[in-house]
């Protein structure tokens, strides 16, 4: 057999199956490129773990006497801080709240070259395995904090059936905002010579506003809709978990799905724009 | 037919200096300064050039990588940077300094990743990278992650991946840089087999001549941004002068020496002359009139080497 048989695109539904095995074979590929880090995993795992316990004495101390007494704070009772605390434990590795600098570390070394000569999206191209890499972070860095932290303390179950899919939506939506946060920061290289300021301004705002370090929700109302409606970092953990522990009824939980979709749609666009405008500008030398 | 076509190719970078503690002042460069190419299917072209004339960076813009600031380019038919994802279907590409492959996978799961990306048929990447494997020996490798792999073992790697999808032109940059013989001979064998089925068009940059020397008819030297040569390394050789040497030994000194057209006594240190003869000079008269003067012990004929001419052109 001859090496040459290129040829152009179709637009037939066999090409549709094939975008199908594109998306199931790069996300996947995120999957097992991430199962390889075993150890890094129990670590982070671990570490995970032994914070939510940190948080959990924390923030029951500071709810102090209202929970303990079966009453609320800001609209959560003693359980459903506890599972706020401890989904929100296991959310981190999902959506990858801090660690991805792989983009920015590629743009530095000139590899990113490699990723404009495939016939991917260069989006799609780091979005797809990102869903990979969060899936295979929802059976481990999810799954073992949660169920730690259901067997040591009351925690929280959704009451209504409807709950469960829209948190897994929410999840979704959660991984895809992170994802187009990280890719916008990481993109900063293409710009900045050392993104090392932009990483961790991201890191301290999305701990802050997304919702790790205290629920957005203890905040005044007008303070908290503000950082809901005007940054995309409730999106990334404060909203999932909201929907998890049932802090607003039914028709509240749409909504705040909405504000993801929202914030989704408006930072991967973003992605495309800021992608395209880097590629004008590319400057890789040596070689 | 031309698979590539290029036409006053430029591409400015933008420098900026200090200029004091507060001022910096912004100046373009140009890496590339009107490159004229083309590039008939099936041949295997050798871009030549120093560090810094502007290789990596034509071949940049030939892939779509990188935006010209200035004239035209085609591939295949195609224009790189707005057609960039439809021309990478066609075109394969490995720079000898990056990897396409992923770094934490097995290899083999790096060219089943690529199967999909590329949408090729299951049969027709497996008939491919059959031939991969027979030819670059990848079998004793092919399940460890590319991170564990040699350079040299990477570097056949790099090759196989570029070639999986069937591409009509294969781009490589510095694909020898840093392997040792055995892995050199292995790639520029493969290539060599390759470039003569005549079906892919092959665009080698490189330092090593001896890749050149091996593989391509035709060169095309560039510098400063310019191409300053473009045709065979025999039209290279004629256009620089290059000289062959034949070194004589006798038993003693001659008395005299020979004096024939073209031909040019280089040294004499003792018993041994070196001459040296233009192009046009025949070695045999040399040799004959040699002979005549008696005692000849040993004659060697060295010819050009390319090396040499290619300094020369670097320096002129």
């Amino acid at each position: 057999m001859g090496f040459v048989t290129a040829t152009a695109d179709r637009l037939t539904i066999r090409n549709f199956i094939e975008t199908v095995g594109i998306f199931r074979t790069l996300s996947s590929s995120g999957f097992r490129r991430f199962s390889t880090y075993r150890q890094a995993t129990v670590a982070a795992t671990a570490t995970n773990t032994m914070f939510g316990f940190v948080r959990t004495y924390v923030m029951l101390a500071v709810a102090g006497s209202a929970v303990a007494a079966g009453g609320q704070v800001a609209g959560y009772d003693a359980p459903q801080l506890v599972t706020y605390v401890w989904a929100g434990q296991g959310l981190i590795g999902v959506v990858a709240l801090w660690g991805w600098t792989e983009l920015a570390d590629r743009i530095r070394s000139g590899d990113v070259v490699t990723d404009l000569l495939r016939p991917v999206h260069p989006v799609l191209g780091y979005l797809l395995p990102d869903l990979g890499r969060a899936a295979y972070a929802l059976l481990t860095r999810f799954v073992v904090p949660v169920a730690v932290g259901g067997l040591v303390f009351d925690m929280y179950l959704p009451q209504r059936a409807a709950t469960y899919p829209l948190f897994a939506a929410s999840v979704l939506l959660a991984v895809l905002v992170c994802f187009a946060g990280r890719f916008l920061v990481n993109a900063a290289g293409y710009w900045l010579l050392d993104t090392r300021g932009v990483l961790m301004g991201w890191a301290v705002c999305a701990g802050m506003l997304g919702g790790l370090y205290f629920p957005i929700r203890f905040l005044p109302d007008g303070l908290a809709a503000a950082v809901y409606l005007g940054t995309p970092f409730p999106s990334v953990l404060q909203i999932p978990l909201d929907v998890l522990v049932e802090r607003d009824p039914p028709a509240g939980q749409l909504g705040l799905l909405g504000i993801q979709a929202l914030w989704a749609g408006l930072l991967l666009t973003a992605c495309v724009l800021v992608q395209r405008r880097a590629e004008r500008r590319l400057v890789v030398q040596g070689g | 037919m031309n698979v590539i076509e290029a036409h006053g190719l430029r591409k400015d970078f933008t420098v900026r200096v200090r200029k004091g503690l507060l001022r910096r002042e912004s100046r373009a460069v140009a890496a590339v300064d009107g490159v004229d190419l083309t590039v008939r299917r099936g041949e295997l072209l050798g871009y030549l050039g120093p560090n810094g004339a502007g290789k990596s960076t034509t071949l940049k813009m030939l892939t779509g990588v990188l935006h010209p600031s200035g004239g035209t380019v085609a591939v295949c038919g195609l224009t790189p940077v707005p057609q960039r994802i439809q021309l990478a279907r066609r075109i394969g590409v490995v720079f000898g300094q990056r990897s396409q492959l992923w770094w934490d996978l097995p290899l083999g799961d790096s060219y089943e990743l690529l199967r999909h990306i590329y949408r090729v048929p299951a049969a027709e990447h497996a008939a491919r990278l059959r031939r991969c494997r027979d030819l670059l020996e990848l079998d004793p490798f092919l399940d460890t992650p590319v991170r564990q792999l040699s350079l040299g073992q990477r570097m056949r790697g790099e090759l196989t991946a570029a070639l999986l999808h069937g591409p009509e032109v294969l781009f490589l940059d510095e694909p020898t840089i840093g392997l040792d013989v055995v892995s050199k001979q292995a790639v520029r064998g493969f290539l060599a087999e390759l470039g003569a089925t005549g079906d892919t068009t092959i665009v080698l940059t490189t330092h090593d001549l001896a890749d050149i020397e091996r593989l391509c008819r035709r060169i095309v030297v560039i510098d400063h941004g310019r191409v300053v040569h473009d045709g065979g390394i025999d039209a290279l050789h004629a256009r620089y002068g290059s000289q062959r040497r034949v070194v004589v030994d006798f038993d003693t000194a001659p008395a005299a020496v020979p004096t024939l057209p073209g031909v040019h006594l280089e040294a004499t240190a003792g018993p041994r002359l070196t001459f040296t003869l233009d192009g046009t000079a025949s070695v045999g008269a040399l040799v004959s009139a040699l002979s005549a003067l008696g005692g000849l012990r040993d004659l060697a004929v060295t010819e050009p080497e390319i090396e040499e001419v290619i300094a020369r052109l670097y320096r002129s």
